[in-house]
């Protein structure tokens, strides 16, 4: 399993027939992923790299069944193909066009989870469609089901993490320190740098909770905004599966925007500072460097093995369940979490413990 | 882009919020005429982007044209946190009676647009948000926008007259329209002034502007300021480079913003203090690579006569970190040979790639004399290193 993207994807590009759109199409015919439309307002009836393009999104979702796109159209169009995606009716929408004004990825926002809204109430099969992903994003990976976006393929192998990142190539280097590791990855998932987003880290937490393959998840952050913040709070309150947090830009100065559009101190808040100790106070291991986020995953997967094993061994406790458990499941499954941490504890520390596994086992005291 | 007070309040007046008359004087008696011309008592305010310029003595009444050659001499002379004032505004001066503080800012996490209002204007919003965070309103608006009656109900606790109550909210439903329309991630009145005969008035403006819809307001390049940018900053504009000045001396070329702060954090986090961030993007080519060496090397030969010297002289050793995706690693080595075949380094590179046609590039940069690491530790404590020869 993963999540968004996996060998069921059919994907219609848009703005395939651009520089962009046509390279990374290929790259992604190349990877596996299943390229079934492309769609360029004028041009359809062309092929580009064997794949038909047709002219509206509507057309090709007939014709073709896609159930997905990406989106790789210059930023004064970007939003206006967001919103075509959405109305045929295409289910993940990943807009990796950077420099879309924030006003309109506000009104695409909105749009896309009105949609949502209404379809989740007439009972939609498959709830969270459509979702926006993006814009200013690398787009994601299911390493060896399917690919959509500009992720280099081979860096990625699959596995039990989840890596949901703010950023590009952060993401690249931390998902090859991984692999190298010996850590496979269940899907990667960029949601994009810029300060308004479709998909933000509490929904990409949520669906690798519910996600049978995901056994931990790496969160990349960065300065600006308070997604980080959110995402602690909740994953203090909903996850049970470990999380391993990095944020960037701890040296970044407050007031200037560091690339990102999205990434800026504003008024004081938005700190590294901030979102590191909100991640620690939630008793989730912070790495201070990109190279400790392996050994912490490691970590938190062994004990995360250890503990199911306990908890299984047991008959009295229920067995975690997966997905979203009821209120009373959850408060019965924390209890075995805080037991392993202190059996853990009492034992001297393994080599290159980090300062973030630390905190999480003080707060479990 | 963040405009000036005076750039701002042109365009509050293009939306129809009432500011007092008002021109920028780069000279003295510039300033001279323009009080002259507007009669009365005026006020001098140094047109500089840093909070405090008022204690910094930035702001300046003048109750004569002569006066205000004097006070506009005096502000012209001043640098305020590190910022030479270079332009002043001289503007009718208002009797205040009151003063409150308005703006509509971005809120990220709700994706709608914030009103936040105090009726304790005139003074730092950070310092009252951290202070007292109680005497701030906030209210978001709807997606459907914003009601008269919604903004009239805003104001009427604060203000009892029911005729400053309607101007007040005429301010704040023309404030939403700069917002909105004027594509702004910040539209800010601190003070929104009271006169003692009760008129509601637009003191000031500060007002930051999304770069992502230039596309659609061409009147934004004439709002550039050229002086408020380093030669190092308006190349790397010019070339689509991201680059931040900071004041280490290390410096860092990475691909991707996340990286290169990842990289400067591990500069300090070893040590060593970075010199700059520096986004090359996701294009390789070698024109990018030369222009990013010349920014942090700070060669200001596409500087104007008389421009700021180079931003960092103070550079001693200099790391290019890449990690190949979609950018090839071989096309960011021949950039690199190329760059320094026409501008050799005075200082020592270090130089960390890898990913896609990362051999390539190794084969490459062997041959010109040069060689790579492939782990971003390994090459951030390198340059560490470097630098400090360089120092010692």
């Amino acid at each position: 399993m993963s999540i968004l993207v996996d060998k069921s994807t059919r994907l219609a590009v848009q703005g395939i027939t651009g520089r962009d759109g046509s390279f990374h199409t290929e790259q992604m015919l190349a990877y596996g992923t299943r390229v079934v439309a492309g769609v360029t307002p004028g041009k359809g009836g062309e092929k580009v790299h064997g794949v038909p393009v047709f002219d509206s999104v509507a057309e090709a979702v007939a014709v073709t069944r896609a159930n997905t796109s990406v989106i790789y159209v210059p930023a004064p169009f970007a939003t206006d193909a967001v919103f075509e995606a959405a109305d045929a009716g295409i289910g993940v929408i990943v807009c990796i066009t950077e420099g879309v004004p924030v006003r309109d990825t506000l009104a695409a926002c909105h749009h896309v989870a009105a949609l949502r809204e209404r379809a989740a109430a007439n009972g939609a099969p498959n709830p969270g469609r459509p979702r926006l992903i993006g814009p200013n994003c690398p787009g994601l990976i299911s390493p060896g089901l399917s690919k959509v976006g500009i992720l280099p393929g081979h860096i990625c192998k699959s596995g039990p993490v989840g890596v949901v990142s703010r950023s590009g190539t952060l993401t690249y280097e931390v998902v090859h320190q991984l692999t190298r590791a010996g850590l496979g990855q269940s899907t990667c998932l960029g949601i994009g740098g810029d300060p308004v987003i479709g998909t933000h880290f509490i929904d990409a937490l949520a669906m690798f909770e519910a996600d049978p393959q995901t056994e931990a998840m790496v969160l990349i952050g960065e300065i600006g905004g308070s997604d980080e913040e959110d995402a602690a709070q909740f994953i203090r309150k909903h996850l049970r599966k470990p999380v391993v947090a990095f944020i960037a830009g701890q040296t970044a100065p407050p007031g200037q925007r560091m690339g990102h559009a999205g990434a800026i101190i504003s008024g004081g808040s938005g700190t590294a500072a901030e979102k590191m100790a909100a991640f620690e106070a939630a008793g989730v291991p912070v790495a201070r460097i990109p190279s400790e986020i392996s050994a912490l995953i490691g970590e938190v997967l062994e004990r995360r093995r250890v503990r199911l094993k306990r908890v299984s061994s047991q008959p009295s406790t229920k067995r975690l369940t997966r997905g979203t458990p009821p209120a009373g499941a959850r408060k019965r499954a924390t209890k075995p979490r805080g037991r392993a941490v202190r059996t853990r504890a009492a034992k001297p520390a393994p080599r290159g413990a980090a300062a973030g596994t630390r905190a999480r086992a003080r707060r479990s005291r | 882009m963040n405009l000036h007070e005076y750039q701002g309040k042109e365009l509050f007046a293009r939306f129809g919020l009432p500011v007092l008359p008002g021109q920028v004087a780069t000279a003295a008696d510039e300033a001279r005429d323009i009080a002259a011309s507007i009669g009365g008592t005026v006020v001098i305010k140094a047109q500089v982007q840093v909070g405090g310029r008022g204690k910094a003595g930035g702001v300046k009444l003048a109750h004569s044209p002569d006066e205000a050659f004097e006070k506009a001499r005096d502000i012209l002379a001043l640098t305020i946190k590190g910022q030479p004032v270079r332009t002043v505004l001289v503007t009718q001066a208002a009797d205040i009676a009151r003063e409150l503080y308005l703006s509509i800012v971005l809120d990220r996490s709700r994706k709608l647009p914030l009103i936040m209002l105090s009726a304790e204007g005139g003074v730092d919003i950070e310092e009252v948000a951290r202070v007292a965070p109680g005497k701030i309103l906030r209210r978001s608006i709807p997606l459907s926008g914003l009601r008269p009656y919604q903004a009239r109900a805003l104001f009427q606790p604060l203000l009892r007259d029911g005729r400053q109550v309607a101007q007040a909210a005429e301010i704040l439903l023309k404030l939403h329209r700069v917002f909105t329309e004027g594509d702004c991630s910040l539209a800010e009145i601190n003070p929104l002034a009271i006169t003692p005969e009760g008129r509601v008035l637009a003191l000031d403006a500060k007002v930051i502007l999304d770069d992502n819809a230039e596309f659609r307001h061409r009147e934004w390049a004439t709002w550039r300021d050229p002086d408020e940018e380093t030669p190092g900053q308006r190349l790397a504009r010019e070339k689509g480079l991201s680059y931040v000045r900071l004041e280490g001396d290390i410096g860092c070329i990475v691909n991707g913003a996340g990286l290169a702060m990842a990289t400067m954090d591990l500069i300090k986090h070893y040590g060593g203090e970075p010199a700059n961030f520096l986004d090359i993007g996701g294009s390789s080519n070698p024109e990018k690579v030369t222009a990013a060496l010349r920014i942090i090397t700070g060669d200001s030969r596409s500087a104007p006569a008389g421009g700021v010297p180079g931003p960092s002289s103070r550079v001693r050793a200099i790391l290019f970190n890449i990690f190949g995706g979609i950018t090839r690693c071989d096309d960011v080595a021949n950039g690199i040979v190329q760059s320094l075949r026409t501008s050799p380094l005075a200082v020592p590179l270090v130089i960390r790639l890898t990913g896609t046609n990362e051999d390539l590039a190794r084969k490459i940069l062997s041959d010109h004399g040069l060689s790579a690491t492939t782990s971003m530790d390994e090459g951030v404590r390198t340059v560490i290193a470097k630098a400090q020869e360089v120092a010692a």
